[in-house]
């Protein structure tokens, strides 16, 4: 490999902290696991963990007058603060858990979206979102009217910034955009757009899935009014995410499940709404799934984010070397330092399933398909693309392994 | 390796029976996998004696499911339309081969799923629905 940097972590430590990658497969091979943009594996901490919590101190949340109850409670709290101090938020209540940013993209379209789009107003995103950040809004200008707009992507797999300024009007409610893009790994400039929506009068939304286990986040300095993220993709539990929202716009949104936890007081006639965050937290929480994923945000600070994120830096720099020699491969996407650890690309004349087939017989884990970015691939011009993400237990010695491997693809088909 | 990549199955993904279009078809049909974007289009002739005369693909996609197209036009050819009525996606699978996991069977029944509406659809009629 070309000389690189050091990296900044002790990535055979890191490694011993996670089951999984000792895992061996198809005869005895090493598993080399880079489908980290569709969710990332956790360590023992955060596994043992959630044994714990069910052995000593499980009870349901709130309300209960007994000893579990306000040991379930007590942590459930400590997690939200976890996380309000991971993401730099004013106050924990600014803190909603969902199951993942899939509901937290949902609920502010249902909440936020019904009390404050009407017909003709416009929401604007980009056409690089995930389904996840683009179908709740489509969902969202069926019911009122509204219309949606997307900012292009430029051939270098850019937000086309020009555009962006053109595209917001008077008429523009929300920008909801993601922070990296899980096909391109596209970092956008968030402080300008935000910037820029303010001025506008828009609100934003920023899908922080693909940033926010990868790079320090400051809900603060980005000044956005709404991030949403997942804890699978950090090493969480699945069934957890985050909605952080500004607390004077979540206190004027209407609850959008009702049941349980989310009342203050209910009578025949009607109900009064809890305040934040219960409000907007119906039924029994993901009790365990968010006390996890305190523990995974209690590992990654450990490690430090500026570390990991550094360390990414120079896997995908590898990666993108790896990739330029290898003729016929061509790579999707900005050149590594203006993305995240996600390299998506296409062998010529090979399908991006038979790409990651093959991957799989050398025990490389990685994902083909359109990565729940249909539009995006539709603007690339490809209907599938193969993709490898990484993350801070990948080693440089597994990157060096894509070249063999889209070597043996190549000899697999004569014509390639 | 497995054998998904086997010689027969690359040598119909490489060198199709029946690949493009047939201007005379009798019926035809076209779908796709939206989850990796294959696509396969069937053009068939069915005599007047119930048989598939020609059997003809044009496609796009992985290893598999154009193989699988190809493997399924060879097939076909000079067989009773009610019989391939009933032809099974077990049929299919077996006709393919190696033993696929379930996502990859999706890719595997493209064309089966093609050829089975295709059987249906008299070319200039509108598909039924």
């Amino acid at each position: 490999m070309n000389a690189q940097p050091p990296s900044p972590l002790d990535v055979d430590a890191i490694r011993r902290d996670f089951p999984i990658l000792a895992t061996r497969v198809h005869g005895n091979l090493p598993l080399i696991y880079f489908d980290n943009a569709a969710t990332t594996q956790r360590p023992r901490q955060v596994i043992q963990s959630l044994v714990e919590v069910y052995e000593r101190h499980y009870a349901n949340v709130h309300r209960g007058i007994h000893w579990l109850s306000e040991q379930s409670t007590d942590l459930y709290s400590e997690a939200r603060e976890k996380v309000r101090a991971f993401i730099n938020a004013r106050h924990a209540e600014e803190v909603i858990f969902t199951r993942g940013t899939t509901e937290s993209i949902n609920l502010v379209a249902r909440s936020w979206g019904d009390a404050h789009v009407g017909a003709g107003d416009e929401l604007l995103l980009t056409e690089m979102e995930h389904h996840s950040n683009l179908v709740p809004w489509q969902q969202l200008a069926a019911r009122t009217g509204a219309v949606v707009r997307f900012v292009p992507v430029t051939d270098d797999g850019l937000l086309n910034l020009d555009a962006l300024e053109r595209l917001l009007t008077e008429r523009t409610k929300i920008v909801a955009l993601t922070a990296a893009s899980n096909v391109l790994g596209t970092y956008v400039p968030l402080p300008e757009i935000v910037r820029k929506a303010h001025q506008a009068g828009a609100k934003v939304l920023v899908d922080g899935a693909q940033s926010v286990p990868h790079a320090a986040t400051d809900v603060q300095a980005m000044e956005a009014d709404f991030l949403a993220f997942s804890g699978h993709k950090l090493m969480g539990p699945t069934g957890i995410g985050v909605l952080y929202g500004r607390r004077e716009l979540l206190e004027t949104m209407p609850p959008f499940l009702g049941g349980g936890s989310m009342i203050r007081r209910v009578t025949l006639d009607g109900y009064e709404s809890a305040d934040l965050p219960a409000r907007l937290e119906a039924g029994t929480p993901p009790i365990v799934e968010a006390i996890g994923l305190g523990v995974a945000i209690d590992y990654l600070r450990r490690v430090g984010l500026d570390k990991i994120h550094e360390h990414e830096r120079l896997l995908t720099t590898a990666a993108h070397a790896v990739l330029a020699s290898v003729s016929g491969a061509r790579v999707f996407g900005p050149l590594p330092e203006h993305k995240a650890g996600i390299i998506s690309f296409t062998l010529s004349g090979i399908h991006a399933h038979d790409v990651a087939q093959i991957f799989d017989r050398q025990g490389i884990a990685v994902r083909a398909g359109h990565h729940c970015a249909m539009p995006l691939h539709k603007r690339l011009g490809v209907a599938a693309t193969a993709r490898a993400s990484f993350y801070f237990y990948n080693t440089p010695a597994e990157i060096d392994q894509l070249g063999p491997a889209l070597e043996k693809v190549k000899s697999t088909f004569r014509r390639a | 390796m497995d054998d998904i990549y086997q010689e027969r199955i690359l040598d119909h993904y490489e060198q199709p029976y029946h690949r493009g279009r047939l201007p005379r078809a009798t019926h035809a049909h076209q779908d796709d996998n939206p989850l990796c974007g294959d696509f396969v289009h069937v053009d068939l002739t069915i005599g007047p004696e119930g048989k598939v005369q020609e059997a003809w693909f044009q496609g796009d996609g992985c290893c598999i499911s154009q193989a699988a197209a190809s493997m399924l036009m060879e097939a076909i050819e000079g067989r009773d339309v009610e019989e391939l009525k009933r032809f099974t996606p077990e049929q299919m699978l077996e006709l393919f081969g190696p033993k696929l996991t379930p996502n990859r069977q999706k890719c595997c029944l493209l064309a089966w799923r093609v050829v089975q509406a295709a059987l249906y659809a008299p070319v200039g009629e509108k598909p039924p629905g």
